[in-house]
């Protein structure tokens, strides 16, 4: 493979976004359409990458030599990160056209894209990178470019604060990344992927050593891909434009924790304590998100915490010894949570920015392109059997199966769930009488933004069957799965899996065919359980206390003792010093002499 | 130098140093000063530095002491008459000067070295040796001394002003 | 009984006593330069036995500390025209030449 195709992929974005913020703010209209050339280049050159084959050696430039730390810029094209550079560009791509239309009327279309290619630059270099330290700062790019998305529209308190909040919430998590990357550091003295696995099993390292080490880069995973108890930052980061949300906040940066648990597989292996840690994470976070789902009423946060929820599913199965398995996952959400995104926001166009889903409805005969691809990813993520979600999902849940009951009879509860409230939102949304003036004029998007739902909408159908599927993740992933499949319990899980689609859905349908409002008001379900608030006030409280030690330090030690003080005794001193001045030439002679004298006895007599 | 010159000369030296403190007359203060180093003069001439023995002659001698009566005579100082010795400063100088005298003692004591009588000396030209010597090893703090006497020219210049502000 | 090195230094000790009591004495600013002025020849005085004392290997002084003795009074004698020149401002300025007269230096 020409080692030039993935450092293309990795820096056209980067020379279009800095091509338009230092030369094309001012002109939407190139500006527009130089980010959606360079995605869909980027979409070509990555499938050029999948066809081809592995690069001999490795792609690497020397970047840092210092004494045993070595850190070169390099990129890693293996299966792995062939599959995630399709899902990247591929979603990034139709993203990118579907923007066109979704930002046409926005006042500053050119930071829009610059930032999204910006995005793109950053997210393509986690896929790539091939050591640590470059994952890292790419890692903190992705922060930065989400935080600018989000902030996009920053007039706007809410948005402003989201920003800040999705900003400083993935820091905590990225602070135990780092922790966790030297401490590996320390311990096998190399940074870079390959380098690591080769030697990590002749280390010798201690069990406790291994465990601390991988749930410290777990961390970075649970800020990223916001899992328990840094989940807080996702719904919140809604405030940014649809499309942001589709591409970012749905399918490519969210699923970069899951991703980078997936690269560092080798290790989590090593530790079955961290991957019991991780595994129960992951599914704590897909239930709880999934009761929080129920009880939201825009569309975009219903979405978010289903979001939340798969994503809790995909690290548990990092947690089960199945990356393959959440890869698949991954693949095929990012799909149908991008064309559910991307359809919500083609709703939320069309009806003149409502998110509220009691506000819509009866949408199924005015928009009726929408409606079917939506009802398509609608059915994919719920695990319809015969849909992409229902594959990917089903071996995960078989994974949990071998390995652990009782999480697997959560996995199912939340399978349950997830009919649930994706079934809620779609009649609300979709059947019955509009409940308001702008639902009635629903209508269709133009071309650009359909032909992505479309597209979208036809991946979400067919990704996961398992000859498209499996082909698409390369043979080592596949592998894994088969195995996975040939473990046993493969038609019980099944069968289970699909009744809890049919039960959660008919409920569903059953409460809310009818329905003018919510008939279920579960308050601490509808507060997110209060976490924000809990969160607000502890750390208030800890700011308070902090501020009031602070207070006092500054106010006693500081000013009293060491300013106040020091003048003080300063002053005071030179108040006593001064009566030694007396005037007296002779007497200043006599101390003198008598000193020398002194001195003489002292040095020479004693 | 025969021991009986060095002790006539000595206690001359120290007699008219005494002088110097005793004599209320400012004037005659300064003509005990100059007896006084006129005897250290011949002391050194018995340590056969004669050249030193000359400018101690020249230079304090001559020149200081005559500056200082210069300026005694100019200001018109009378003697100390409303003034007696205050108590507290006799006890005080003698305290600090018998202790040092006795220290001295001590040491001298102890100083071994120096109590045995001078080695023989060839005969000298110790102008000679003190101009190479000045000359050549010590020449760059001759010519800073050169500065330093042009500096207190200025200096004697302006202080001499009449209005100093 | 020959005349040792202990006898120079204990002289010129004396002189520096003298010099020094002097200095603590008297209270004419006048006098207390003199006695300055004998302090500083009881300096030479040791200087010149010093030197006399250690001969080098030739027979000759040390001449070193008979450059230091030159340097010493010619470095006085410029003290001494700075001195008397301040001591002039000062009689003009405060028509005494007593030090107890001079002490608005205090607190």
């Amino acid at each position: 493979m020409d080692p030039h195709l993935p450092w293309f992929v990795l820096l056209n974005p980067l020379l279009t976004a800095a091509l338009i913020h230092l030369a094309l703010r001012r002109a939407p209209a190139a500006a527009t359409g130089l980010s959606v050339l360079s995605a869909v280049l980027g979409l070509i050159t990555a499938i050029g990458i999948w066809f081809s084959g592995t690069p001999s050696a490795p792609i690497e430039i020397s970047w840092i030599q210092l004494a045993s730390l070595r850190i070169p810029i390099g990129l890693l094209v293996d299966p792995l990160s062939k599959v995630m550079l399709l899902v990247v560009t591929g979603v990034g791509a139709l993203v990118h056209i579907y923007s066109t239309v979704y930002m046409a009327k926005d006042e500053s279309k050119g930071r829009f894209f610059g930032n999204l290619s910006l995005f793109m630059f950053s997210m393509l270099g986690i896929v790539l990178a091939n050591n640590f330290a470059m994952m890292f700062i790419f890692w903190e790019l992705v922060g930065v470019s989400s935080y600018l998305l989000i902030g996009h529209w920053f007039t706007r308190d809410s948005a402003a604060a989201a920003a800040n909040k999705a900003f400083l919430t993935n820091r905590i998590g990225d602070f135990g990344f780092m922790l966790g990357i030297l401490l590996l550091w320390s311990a096998s003295g190399t940074v870079v992927f390959p380098e690591l696995a080769a030697k990590i099993g002749s280390l010798n390292l201690s069990a406790g050593f291994l465990t601390a080490a991988v749930l410290l880069v777990f961390c970075g995973a649970v800020g990223k891909s916001a899992q328990l108890p840094l989940h807080v930052w996702l719904p919140d980061a809604m405030e940014g434009p649809t499309p942001v949300s589709a591409l970012i906040h749905a399918a490519t940066m969210v699923a970069a924790g899951v991703y980078m648990l997936a690269r560092i597989s080798f290790l989590i292996t090593l530790s079955p304590a961290a991957q019991s840690v991780i595994a129960w994470i992951g599914i704590l976070t897909a239930v709880f998100a999934a009761l929080l789902a129920t009880q939201q009423d825009d569309i975009k946060r219903i979405l978010a915490y289903s979001t939340l929820s798969q994503l809790g599913y995909m690290v548990s199965a990092i947690g089960l010894a199945a990356p393959g398995a959440a890869m698949f996952h991954l693949f095929t959400h990012a799909f149908f949570k991008a064309l559910l995104f991307l359809g919500a926001g083609a709703i939320i166009h069309a009806l003149h920015h409502e998110q509220n889903i009691w506000k819509m409805g009866g949408l199924a005969k005015s928009m009726r392109l929408t409606f079917l691809t939506f009802a398509l990813g609608y059915l994919a993520l719920i695990g319809c059997p015969g849909l992409s979600g229902f594959f990917s999902k089903d071996l995960i849940l078989l994974a949990a199966w071998q390995q652990s009951k009782p999480v697997f009879a959560l996995g199912l509860f939340t399978a349950l769930l997830t009919a649930f409230y994706m079934t809620r939102l779609f009649v609300v949304v979709f059947l019955g009488q509009p409940r308001s003036a702008a639902a009635e004029h629903g209508h269709d998007g133009p071309v650009a933004m359909t032909a992505p739902l479309t597209l979208l909408a036809l991946l979400s159908v067919v990704a996961g069957w398992p000859f498209i599927g499996h082909t698409l993740m390369g043979h080592d992933l596949a592998e894994g799965l088969h195995k996975i499949h040939a473990g046993g319990g493969a038609e019980t899980v099944m069968s289970l899996a699909t009744a809890a689609f049919f039960v959660g859905g008919a409920i569903a349908l059953a409460l809310y065919s009818k329905a003018k409002r919510d008939p279920l008001r579960i308050a601490p379900l509808q507060n997110k359980f209060y976490i924000d608030e809990i969160y607000a006030a502890f750390i208030s409280a800890t700011q308070d206390l902090l501020a009031s030690v602070s207070n006092w330090i500054d106010r006693w030690i500081l000013d009293g003792m060491l300013v106040r003080g020091l003048s003080g005794a300063t002053w005071g001193t030179g108040f006593l010093l001064r009566f030694l001045q007396f005037g007296n030439l002779q007497a200043y002679a006599f101390l003198f002499g008598l000193g020398v004298v002194v001195l003489i006895y002292l040095m020479a007599l004693r | 130098m025969s021991p009986l010159l060095f002790w006539i000369f000595a206690a001359l030296m120290l007699v008219f140093g005494i002088g110097v403190i005793i004599n209320r007359n400012p004037v005659a203060s300064a003509l005990s000063l100059v007896a006084s180093f006129l005897c250290l003069a011949a002391l050194f001439v018995g340590l056969n530095a004669y050249f030193i023995a000359v400018i101690q002659v020249l230079v304090y001698a001559g020149a200081v002491m005559v500056l200082f009566l210069f300026i005694i005579m100019l200001l018109d100082l009378r003697e100390e008459q409303r003034r007696r010795f205050n108590l507290l400063a006799v006890a005080g100088g003698a305290l600090v000067s018998l202790g040092f005298v006795a220290e001295l003692v001590l040491v001298l004591r102890k100083f071994t070295l120096g109590q045995k009588p001078f080695a023989p000396i060839a005969q000298v030209d110790d102008v000679r040796q003190i101009g190479m010597t000045l000359f050549s090893t010590h020449n760059l703090p001759l010519q800073v001394t050169g500065v330093l006497i042009l500096v207190a020219t200025i200096g004697v210049v302006v202080l001499s002003k009449r209005d100093l502000k | 009984m020959s005349v040792t090195l202990n006898h120079y230094l204990l002289a010129s000790g004396l002189l520096f006593a003298i010099g020094f009591s002097g200095v603590l004495l008297r209270r004419n600013i006048l006098t207390i330069f003199m006695c300055l002025e004998l302090m500083l020849n009881a300096a030479n005085l040791s200087l010149v036995a010093f030197s006399r004392f250690n001969l080098g290997p030739d027979g000759l002084p040390n001449y070193n500390a008979q450059i230091l003795v030159f340097f010493i009074i010619t470095v006085a004698a410029a003290e001494v025209a700075v001195g008397l020149a301040i001591i002039v401002a000062l009689y003009r300025a405060r028509q005494t030449t007593h030090v107890e007269d001079i002490n608005s230096l205090k607190f």
